[in-house]
Protein backbone atom coordinates (compact mmCIF):
# COMPACT_ATOMS: atom_id res chain seq x y z
CA UNK A 1 0.00 0.00 0.00
CA UNK A 2 1.50 3.37 -0.96
CA UNK A 3 -0.42 5.95 0.97
CA UNK A 4 -4.28 5.35 1.92
CA UNK A 5 -4.58 7.98 -0.95
CA UNK A 6 -2.90 6.54 -3.28
CA UNK A 7 -4.40 5.80 -7.32
CA UNK A 8 -4.85 2.45 -6.70
CA UNK A 9 -6.86 3.19 -3.96
CA UNK A 10 -9.24 5.52 -5.69
CA UNK A 11 -9.28 2.64 -8.40
CA UNK A 12 -10.40 -0.02 -6.16
CA UNK A 13 -13.59 1.99 -5.06
CA UNK A 14 -14.16 2.77 -8.54
CA UNK A 15 -13.51 -0.98 -9.13
CA UNK A 16 -16.62 -1.73 -6.50
CA UNK A 17 -18.71 1.27 -7.09
CA UNK A 18 -21.24 -1.16 -6.73
CA UNK A 19 -20.91 -2.27 -3.45
CA UNK A 20 -21.63 1.44 -2.58
CA UNK A 21 -24.59 1.71 -4.48
CA UNK A 22 -25.91 -1.24 -3.09
CA UNK A 23 -25.48 0.23 0.09
CA UNK A 24 -26.37 3.43 -0.64
CA UNK A 25 -29.65 1.78 -1.93
CA UNK A 26 -30.70 -0.62 0.92
CA UNK A 27 -29.93 2.19 3.12
CA UNK A 28 -32.75 4.61 1.13
CA UNK A 29 -35.01 1.81 1.25
CA UNK A 30 -35.16 1.38 4.34
CA UNK A 31 -34.73 5.25 5.55
CA UNK A 32 -38.01 5.80 3.34
CA UNK A 33 -40.27 3.05 4.95
CA UNK A 34 -38.53 3.42 8.27
CA UNK A 35 -39.99 7.69 8.08
CA UNK A 36 -43.21 6.85 6.84
CA UNK A 37 -43.49 4.63 10.17
CA UNK A 38 -41.74 7.44 12.43
CA UNK A 39 -44.05 10.44 11.07
CA UNK A 40 -47.16 7.78 11.53
CA UNK A 41 -46.35 7.08 15.08
CA UNK A 42 -45.00 10.21 16.28
CA UNK A 43 -48.43 11.86 14.81
CA UNK A 44 -50.50 9.71 17.08
CA UNK A 45 -48.04 9.25 20.45
CA UNK A 46 -48.02 13.32 19.45
CA UNK A 47 -51.84 13.41 19.83
CA UNK A 48 -52.16 10.98 22.15
CA UNK A 49 -49.76 13.43 24.42
CA UNK A 50 -51.77 16.27 23.96
CA UNK A 51 -55.26 14.13 23.77
CA UNK A 52 -55.64 15.84 28.11
CA UNK A 53 -56.56 12.17 28.74
CA UNK A 54 -54.90 10.72 31.51
CA UNK A 55 -54.84 7.18 30.62
CA UNK A 56 -53.77 8.14 26.61
CA UNK A 57 -51.24 10.29 27.98
CA UNK A 58 -49.59 7.67 29.69
CA UNK A 59 -49.13 5.38 27.18
CA UNK A 60 -47.40 8.28 24.82
CA UNK A 61 -45.03 9.06 27.74
CA UNK A 62 -44.04 5.28 28.42
CA UNK A 63 -43.08 5.12 24.77
CA UNK A 64 -41.62 7.83 24.57
CA UNK A 65 -39.40 7.64 27.83
CA UNK A 66 -38.32 3.94 27.07
CA UNK A 67 -37.38 4.29 23.35
CA UNK A 68 -35.32 8.06 24.10
CA UNK A 69 -33.62 5.97 27.51
CA UNK A 70 -31.88 2.75 25.50
CA UNK A 71 -29.55 2.79 22.92
CA UNK A 72 -30.99 2.17 19.29
CA UNK A 73 -28.57 -1.10 18.94
CA UNK A 74 -29.99 -2.42 21.89
CA UNK A 75 -33.27 -1.81 20.34
CA UNK A 76 -31.96 -3.27 17.04
CA UNK A 77 -30.30 -6.38 18.59
CA UNK A 78 -33.67 -6.84 21.01
CA UNK A 79 -35.81 -7.00 17.85
CA UNK A 80 -33.73 -9.01 15.80
CA UNK A 81 -32.23 -11.94 17.64
CA UNK A 82 -35.87 -12.12 20.36
CA UNK A 83 -37.43 -12.74 17.12
CA UNK A 84 -35.14 -14.43 15.72
CA UNK A 85 -34.73 -17.12 18.75
CA UNK A 86 -39.10 -17.51 18.35
CA UNK A 87 -38.26 -18.47 14.98
CA UNK A 88 -39.62 -15.52 13.38
CA UNK A 89 -36.80 -14.27 11.47
CA UNK A 90 -37.92 -11.15 9.72
CA UNK A 91 -35.15 -10.15 7.76
CA UNK A 92 -32.32 -7.45 8.24
CA UNK A 93 -33.98 -4.95 6.05
CA UNK A 94 -37.70 -5.12 8.01
CA UNK A 95 -35.90 -5.25 11.24
CA UNK A 96 -34.09 -2.10 10.19
CA UNK A 97 -37.47 -0.48 9.12
CA UNK A 98 -38.92 -1.36 12.23
CA UNK A 99 -36.19 -0.36 14.84
CA UNK A 100 -35.35 2.81 13.25
CA UNK A 101 -39.24 3.69 12.87
CA UNK A 102 -39.90 2.95 16.54
CA UNK A 103 -36.92 4.98 17.52
CA UNK A 104 -37.21 8.15 15.63
CA UNK A 105 -41.37 7.84 16.33
CA UNK A 106 -40.60 8.49 20.11
CA UNK A 107 -38.39 11.66 19.16
CA UNK A 108 -40.98 12.75 16.29
CA UNK A 109 -43.73 12.08 18.95
CA UNK A 110 -41.92 15.06 21.22
CA UNK A 111 -41.61 17.42 18.26
CA UNK A 112 -45.34 17.07 17.59
CA UNK A 113 -46.30 17.57 21.09
CA UNK A 114 -44.35 20.32 21.16
CA UNK A 115 -45.52 21.90 18.44
CA UNK A 116 -49.02 21.18 19.31
CA UNK A 117 -48.33 22.95 22.47
CA UNK A 118 -47.26 26.01 21.47
CA UNK A 119 -50.29 27.25 19.44
CA UNK A 120 -52.53 29.21 22.16
CA UNK A 121 -55.46 28.39 23.94
CA UNK A 122 -57.71 30.16 22.03
CA UNK A 123 -57.02 28.70 18.89
CA UNK A 124 -58.38 25.37 19.93
CA UNK A 125 -61.19 27.13 22.21
CA UNK A 126 -62.30 29.10 19.00
CA UNK A 127 -62.46 26.05 17.00
CA UNK A 128 -64.63 24.20 19.69
CA UNK A 129 -66.66 27.06 19.98
CA UNK A 130 -67.76 26.62 16.08
CA UNK A 131 -68.24 22.79 16.58
CA UNK A 132 -64.97 21.26 15.41
CA UNK A 133 -64.48 17.94 16.60
CA UNK A 134 -61.48 16.47 17.89
CA UNK A 135 -60.22 15.80 14.77
CA UNK A 136 -61.64 18.79 12.69
CA UNK A 137 -60.22 20.60 14.84
CA UNK A 138 -56.77 18.90 14.64
CA UNK A 139 -56.76 19.06 10.65
CA UNK A 140 -58.17 21.57 9.98
CA UNK A 141 -57.14 24.44 12.81
CA UNK A 142 -54.03 23.18 14.75
CA UNK A 143 -52.01 21.65 12.78
CA UNK A 144 -51.48 23.28 10.03
CA UNK A 145 -50.32 25.93 12.49
CA UNK A 146 -47.44 24.18 14.00
CA UNK A 147 -46.23 22.53 11.11
CA UNK A 148 -43.78 25.68 11.27
CA UNK A 149 -42.80 25.08 14.22
CA UNK A 150 -42.59 20.87 13.87
CA UNK A 151 -41.13 20.98 10.55
CA UNK A 152 -37.52 22.05 11.27
CA UNK A 153 -36.77 19.46 14.03
CA UNK A 154 -38.65 17.02 12.46
CA UNK A 155 -36.12 17.13 9.16
CA UNK A 156 -33.63 16.83 11.81
CA UNK A 157 -35.00 14.27 13.04
CA UNK A 158 -35.53 12.31 9.37
CA UNK A 159 -31.93 12.80 8.98
CA UNK A 160 -30.68 11.03 12.05
CA UNK A 161 -32.47 8.27 10.69
CA UNK A 162 -30.91 8.40 7.63
CA UNK A 163 -27.78 8.52 9.73
CA UNK A 164 -28.80 5.58 12.11
CA UNK A 165 -29.17 3.18 9.19
CA UNK A 166 -25.41 2.40 10.44
CA UNK A 167 -27.24 0.57 12.96
CA UNK A 168 -27.89 -2.96 10.52
CA UNK A 169 -24.28 -3.12 10.84
CA UNK A 170 -24.75 -5.02 14.45
CA UNK A 171 -27.44 -7.47 12.78
CA UNK A 172 -25.31 -8.05 9.40
CA UNK A 173 -27.28 -5.25 7.41
CA UNK A 174 -25.91 -5.01 4.10
CA UNK A 175 -26.66 -0.51 4.39
CA UNK A 176 -24.13 1.62 3.04
CA UNK A 177 -21.93 2.25 6.27
CA UNK A 178 -21.92 -1.88 6.96
CA UNK A 179 -21.18 -2.55 3.08
CA UNK A 180 -18.34 0.39 3.35
CA UNK A 181 -16.58 -1.65 6.42
CA UNK A 182 -16.87 -5.00 4.98
CA UNK A 183 -15.42 -3.72 1.79
CA UNK A 184 -12.71 -2.18 3.67
CA UNK A 185 -11.77 -4.94 5.36
CA UNK A 186 -12.01 -7.35 3.02
CA UNK A 187 -9.45 -9.94 1.82
CA UNK A 188 -9.79 -9.20 -1.81
CA UNK A 189 -10.91 -5.51 -1.40
CA UNK A 190 -9.01 -3.95 1.78
CA UNK A 191 -6.87 -1.04 2.11
CA UNK A 192 -8.83 1.48 0.73
CA UNK A 193 -9.69 3.11 4.28
CA UNK A 194 -9.95 7.05 3.13
CA UNK A 195 -11.02 7.07 0.08
CA UNK A 196 -14.09 4.54 0.90
CA UNK A 197 -15.33 6.42 3.78
CA UNK A 198 -14.93 9.38 1.78
CA UNK A 199 -17.14 7.93 -0.60
CA UNK A 200 -19.36 6.71 1.90
CA UNK A 201 -19.68 10.23 3.96
CA UNK A 202 -20.23 11.79 0.59
CA UNK A 203 -23.07 9.78 -0.60
CA UNK A 204 -24.94 10.38 2.73
CA UNK A 205 -24.18 14.34 2.72
CA UNK A 206 -25.55 14.36 -1.28
CA UNK A 207 -28.92 13.15 0.83
CA UNK A 208 -28.89 14.44 4.09
CA UNK A 209 -28.05 18.43 2.95
CA UNK A 210 -30.38 18.93 0.27
CA UNK A 211 -33.34 17.60 2.92
CA UNK A 212 -32.22 20.27 5.38
CA UNK A 213 -31.88 22.80 2.86
CA UNK A 214 -35.70 22.07 1.49
CA UNK A 215 -37.06 22.22 5.33
CA UNK A 216 -36.00 25.76 5.74
CA UNK A 217 -36.68 26.96 2.65
CA UNK A 218 -40.24 25.53 3.28
CA UNK A 219 -40.21 26.80 6.87
CA UNK A 220 -39.15 30.52 5.68
CA UNK A 221 -42.17 30.26 2.96
CA UNK A 222 -44.82 29.20 5.53
CA UNK A 223 -43.72 31.67 7.35
CA UNK A 224 -43.82 34.64 4.71
CA UNK A 225 -47.10 33.74 3.63
CA UNK A 226 -49.04 34.54 6.88
CA UNK A 227 -47.34 38.12 7.08
CA UNK A 228 -48.28 38.98 3.18
CA UNK A 229 -51.18 40.39 2.26
CA UNK A 230 -51.86 38.43 -0.75
CA UNK A 231 -52.06 41.64 -3.38
CA UNK A 232 -52.71 39.47 -6.49
CA UNK A 233 -56.02 37.85 -4.38
CA UNK A 234 -57.18 41.36 -3.45
CA UNK A 235 -57.57 42.35 -7.34
CA UNK A 236 -59.30 39.35 -7.92
CA UNK A 237 -61.07 39.75 -4.80
CA UNK A 238 -62.05 43.31 -6.13
CA UNK A 239 -64.13 41.82 -9.05
CA UNK A 240 -65.75 39.43 -6.98
CA UNK A 241 -67.03 42.27 -5.08
CA UNK A 242 -68.70 43.68 -7.89
CA UNK A 243 -69.92 40.73 -9.40
CA UNK A 244 -72.06 39.84 -6.65
CA UNK A 245 -73.34 43.23 -6.22
CA UNK B 1 -83.51 29.32 25.04
CA UNK B 2 -80.63 28.82 27.22
CA UNK B 3 -81.00 27.41 31.14
CA UNK B 4 -78.50 27.01 33.53
CA UNK B 5 -79.86 25.21 36.47
CA UNK B 6 -77.54 25.04 39.99
CA UNK B 7 -74.72 25.24 38.01
CA UNK B 8 -71.57 24.83 40.10
CA UNK B 9 -67.83 24.53 39.19
CA UNK B 10 -64.73 24.57 40.86
CA UNK B 11 -61.47 24.62 39.57
CA UNK B 12 -59.17 22.36 42.26
CA UNK B 13 -60.23 23.99 45.36
CA UNK B 14 -61.34 26.51 44.23
CA UNK B 15 -65.18 27.47 43.75
CA UNK B 16 -65.87 29.96 40.80
CA UNK B 17 -69.82 29.34 40.19
CA UNK B 18 -71.63 28.39 43.33
CA UNK B 19 -75.22 27.33 42.22
CA UNK B 20 -75.78 29.80 39.65
CA UNK B 21 -79.09 29.30 37.96
CA UNK B 22 -80.17 31.77 35.04
CA UNK B 23 -82.05 31.27 31.93
CA UNK B 24 -82.17 33.46 28.82
CA UNK B 25 -85.18 33.42 25.98
CA UNK B 26 -85.02 33.04 22.61
CA UNK B 27 -83.61 36.79 20.90
CA UNK B 28 -83.01 38.29 24.39
CA UNK B 29 -80.23 40.90 24.82
CA UNK B 30 -78.58 39.49 28.31
CA UNK B 31 -75.84 41.63 29.83
CA UNK B 32 -73.45 40.59 32.57
CA UNK B 33 -71.91 42.37 34.56
CA UNK B 34 -69.34 42.47 37.60
CA UNK B 35 -66.06 43.09 39.17
CA UNK B 36 -63.00 40.65 37.96
CA UNK B 37 -62.86 37.11 39.13
CA UNK B 38 -66.83 36.91 39.86
CA UNK B 39 -67.62 33.99 37.54
CA UNK B 40 -69.28 35.68 34.85
CA UNK B 41 -66.52 34.46 32.01
CA UNK B 42 -66.94 31.32 33.42
CA UNK B 43 -70.64 31.19 33.21
CA UNK B 44 -70.66 31.95 29.69
CA UNK B 45 -68.28 29.00 28.64
CA UNK B 46 -70.58 26.68 30.65
CA UNK B 47 -73.15 27.20 28.21
CA UNK B 48 -71.21 26.00 25.40
CA UNK B 49 -68.97 23.59 27.41
CA UNK B 50 -65.88 25.33 26.92
CA UNK B 51 -66.13 24.90 30.61
CA UNK B 52 -67.96 21.91 31.66
CA UNK B 53 -69.36 22.08 34.71
CA UNK B 54 -68.55 20.53 37.85
CA UNK B 55 -72.37 20.50 38.89
CA UNK B 56 -75.79 21.34 37.89
CA UNK B 57 -77.30 21.06 34.52
CA UNK B 58 -77.30 22.84 31.14
CA UNK B 59 -80.08 23.34 28.68
CA UNK B 60 -80.22 24.77 25.35
CA UNK B 61 -83.15 25.01 23.32
CA UNK B 62 -84.96 22.41 26.02
CA UNK B 63 -81.46 19.98 24.78
CA UNK B 64 -79.50 18.93 27.99
CA UNK B 65 -75.99 20.00 27.15
CA UNK B 66 -73.29 16.68 27.77
CA UNK B 67 -70.14 16.00 26.99
CA UNK B 68 -70.95 13.41 24.56
CA UNK B 69 -73.64 16.10 22.37
CA UNK B 70 -71.19 19.45 22.97
CA UNK B 71 -70.12 19.23 19.41
CA UNK B 72 -73.17 18.70 17.49
CA UNK B 73 -75.59 20.83 19.65
CA UNK B 74 -72.76 24.20 20.02
CA UNK B 75 -71.87 23.61 15.87
CA UNK B 76 -76.25 23.77 15.36
CA UNK B 77 -77.11 26.43 18.02
CA UNK B 78 -73.94 28.75 19.72
CA UNK B 79 -71.26 30.72 18.56
CA UNK B 80 -69.06 32.93 20.65
CA UNK B 81 -67.00 35.84 19.78
CA UNK B 82 -63.80 35.93 22.42
CA UNK B 83 -61.95 39.11 24.05
CA UNK B 84 -58.64 37.84 22.44
CA UNK B 85 -60.83 37.45 18.97
CA UNK B 86 -59.00 34.17 18.64
CA UNK B 87 -59.05 34.25 14.47
CA UNK B 88 -57.12 31.84 12.58
CA UNK B 89 -53.85 33.38 11.90
CA UNK B 90 -53.23 31.12 8.87
CA UNK B 91 -56.55 31.97 7.02
CA UNK B 92 -57.28 35.17 5.45
CA UNK B 93 -60.39 36.81 6.41
CA UNK B 94 -62.39 35.19 3.77
CA UNK B 95 -61.26 31.57 4.84
CA UNK B 96 -61.46 32.27 8.68
CA UNK B 97 -65.36 32.84 8.13
CA UNK B 98 -66.42 30.16 5.47
CA UNK B 99 -64.02 27.35 6.98
CA UNK B 100 -67.32 26.40 9.74
CA UNK B 101 -69.83 27.17 7.01
CA UNK B 102 -68.57 25.08 4.54
CA UNK B 103 -66.99 21.87 6.80
CA UNK B 104 -69.40 21.81 9.28
CA UNK B 105 -72.55 23.19 8.13
CA UNK B 106 -71.71 21.74 4.33
CA UNK B 107 -72.42 24.71 2.54
CA UNK B 108 -70.63 24.97 -1.05
CA UNK B 109 -67.93 27.04 -1.36
CA UNK B 110 -70.08 29.94 -3.54
CA UNK B 111 -72.98 29.56 -0.32
CA UNK B 112 -70.41 30.22 1.86
CA UNK B 113 -68.61 32.96 0.41
CA UNK B 114 -71.69 34.91 -0.46
CA UNK B 115 -72.70 34.51 3.26
CA UNK B 116 -69.11 35.46 4.16
CA UNK B 117 -69.85 38.63 2.00
CA UNK B 118 -72.66 39.70 3.37
CA UNK B 119 -71.56 39.54 7.46
CA UNK B 120 -68.58 41.28 6.06
CA UNK B 121 -71.05 44.31 4.93
CA UNK B 122 -72.25 43.94 7.82
CA UNK B 123 -69.06 45.00 10.09
CA UNK B 124 -68.12 46.96 7.60
CA UNK B 125 -65.09 45.57 6.28
CA UNK B 126 -65.54 44.00 2.72
CA UNK B 127 -62.26 45.30 1.46
CA UNK B 128 -60.18 43.13 4.27
CA UNK B 129 -61.66 39.55 2.66
CA UNK B 130 -58.26 38.15 1.38
CA UNK B 131 -56.00 39.93 4.17
CA UNK B 132 -54.51 37.39 6.68
CA UNK B 133 -55.59 38.59 10.52
CA UNK B 134 -51.98 39.43 11.74
CA UNK B 135 -52.14 42.89 9.19
CA UNK B 136 -55.75 43.68 10.87
CA UNK B 137 -55.70 46.17 13.87
CA UNK B 138 -57.65 44.71 16.78
CA UNK B 139 -61.17 46.90 16.54
CA UNK B 140 -61.18 44.82 13.02
CA UNK B 141 -60.13 41.22 13.83
CA UNK B 142 -63.12 41.75 16.82
CA UNK B 143 -65.60 43.17 13.91
CA UNK B 144 -64.10 40.03 11.50
CA UNK B 145 -64.69 37.62 14.66
CA UNK B 146 -68.37 38.95 15.04
CA UNK B 147 -68.59 38.07 11.46
CA UNK B 148 -67.30 35.21 11.68
CA UNK B 149 -69.46 34.22 14.69
CA UNK B 150 -72.24 35.20 12.31
CA UNK B 151 -71.70 32.90 9.45
CA UNK B 152 -72.38 30.26 10.86
CA UNK B 153 -76.08 31.55 11.53
CA UNK B 154 -76.74 30.23 14.78
CA UNK B 155 -79.63 31.43 16.93
CA UNK B 156 -77.38 32.47 20.16
CA UNK B 157 -73.95 34.52 20.03
CA UNK B 158 -72.05 34.34 23.56
CA UNK B 159 -69.76 37.55 23.53
CA UNK B 160 -67.16 36.88 26.31
CA UNK B 161 -65.48 40.60 27.17
CA UNK B 162 -65.38 41.35 23.32
CA UNK B 163 -63.63 44.91 23.71
CA UNK B 164 -61.79 44.37 26.91
CA UNK B 165 -58.73 43.81 24.92
CA UNK B 166 -58.89 47.04 22.84
CA UNK B 167 -58.18 50.69 22.85
CA UNK B 168 -60.83 53.08 23.61
CA UNK B 169 -60.67 54.59 20.38
CA UNK B 170 -61.74 50.89 18.86
CA UNK B 171 -63.41 50.30 21.46
CA UNK B 172 -66.60 52.34 19.72
CA UNK B 173 -66.53 50.33 16.14
CA UNK B 174 -67.21 47.23 18.00
CA UNK B 175 -69.51 48.42 19.82
CA UNK B 176 -71.46 49.86 16.99
CA UNK B 177 -71.72 46.70 15.12
CA UNK B 178 -72.89 45.03 18.66
CA UNK B 179 -75.53 47.46 18.99
CA UNK B 180 -76.53 46.93 15.13
CA UNK B 181 -77.08 43.10 15.63
CA UNK B 182 -78.69 43.86 18.65
CA UNK B 183 -81.63 44.94 16.15
CA UNK B 184 -81.86 41.40 15.09
CA UNK B 185 -83.43 38.31 16.45
CA UNK B 186 -80.22 36.76 17.83
CA UNK B 187 -79.99 35.94 21.88
CA UNK B 188 -76.88 37.53 22.62
CA UNK B 189 -75.57 37.09 25.72
CA UNK B 190 -72.83 39.34 26.83
CA UNK B 191 -69.91 39.42 29.30
CA UNK B 192 -68.88 43.25 29.07
CA UNK B 193 -67.75 46.20 31.50
CA UNK B 194 -69.07 48.85 29.09
CA UNK B 195 -71.92 49.93 31.22
CA UNK B 196 -73.28 52.37 28.21
CA UNK B 197 -73.58 49.62 25.86
CA UNK B 198 -75.57 47.52 28.70
CA UNK B 199 -77.35 50.75 28.69
CA UNK B 200 -78.70 50.99 24.93
CA UNK B 201 -78.92 47.36 24.17
CA UNK B 202 -79.74 45.05 27.50
CA UNK B 203 -83.50 43.80 27.69
CA UNK B 204 -82.00 42.72 31.24
CA UNK B 205 -78.74 42.77 32.78
CA UNK B 206 -77.17 40.15 35.86
CA UNK B 207 -75.01 40.80 38.33
CA UNK B 208 -72.66 38.61 39.14
CA UNK B 209 -70.17 38.76 42.29
CA UNK B 210 -68.00 35.55 44.16
CA UNK B 211 -69.52 33.12 41.40
CA UNK B 212 -73.12 34.42 42.73
CA UNK B 213 -76.02 36.40 40.94
CA UNK B 214 -76.84 38.74 43.38
CA UNK B 215 -79.48 40.99 41.46
CA UNK B 216 -80.86 40.77 38.01
CA UNK B 217 -83.50 43.19 36.09
CA UNK B 218 -83.60 45.55 33.53
CA UNK B 219 -81.12 48.52 32.73
CA UNK B 220 -83.46 50.87 34.31
CA UNK B 221 -84.03 49.31 37.48
CA UNK B 222 -80.05 49.01 37.45
CA UNK B 223 -78.77 52.20 36.44
CA UNK B 224 -81.23 53.68 38.60
CA UNK B 225 -82.38 52.01 41.86
CA UNK B 226 -80.35 48.81 42.76
CA UNK B 227 -81.24 47.25 45.14
CA UNK B 228 -77.79 45.26 46.62
CA UNK B 229 -75.51 47.22 48.46
CA UNK B 230 -72.63 45.22 46.63
CA UNK B 231 -74.07 46.47 43.58
CA UNK B 232 -74.46 50.48 44.29
CA UNK B 233 -71.04 50.09 45.22
CA UNK B 234 -69.48 48.39 41.75
CA UNK B 235 -71.63 51.28 40.02
CA UNK B 236 -70.75 54.02 41.76
CA UNK B 237 -66.82 52.73 41.18
CA UNK B 238 -67.51 52.01 37.52
CA UNK B 239 -69.41 54.95 36.32
CA UNK B 240 -67.66 57.87 35.27
CA UNK B 241 -69.52 61.01 35.26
Amino acid sequence: MSGIFSMRAWEKVWLYRGTFLLGLWNTVRTAVFAILLALALGIIFGLLATSGKKPLQLISRVYVEVIQNTPILLQTCFLYYALAFSGHSIGIITTGILALGVYTGAYMAEVVRAGIEAIPKGQFEAAQSQGFNYLEKMYYIILPQSIKIILPPMVNQVVNLIKNTSCLYIIGGADLISLTYSFVTGVNTGGAYAPAYLVSGFLFFIICFPLSKIASTWELALKRREQRVEFTRTRNGGSEVTANE
Amino acid sequence: MIRLENVCKNFGDLQVLKNVNLEVKEGEKLVIIGPSGSGKSTTVRCMNFLEEPTSGHVYIDGHELTSKNKTKLVRESISMVFQQFNLYPHMTVLKNLTIAPMKLHHKSKKEAEELAYHYLDVVGLRDKAHVYPTMLSGGQQQRIAIARALCTQTKIILFDEPTSALDPETIKEVLDVMVKLAKENITMVVVTHEMGFARQVADRVVFMADGQILEEGTPDHFFTNPENERVKQFLGKIIRS
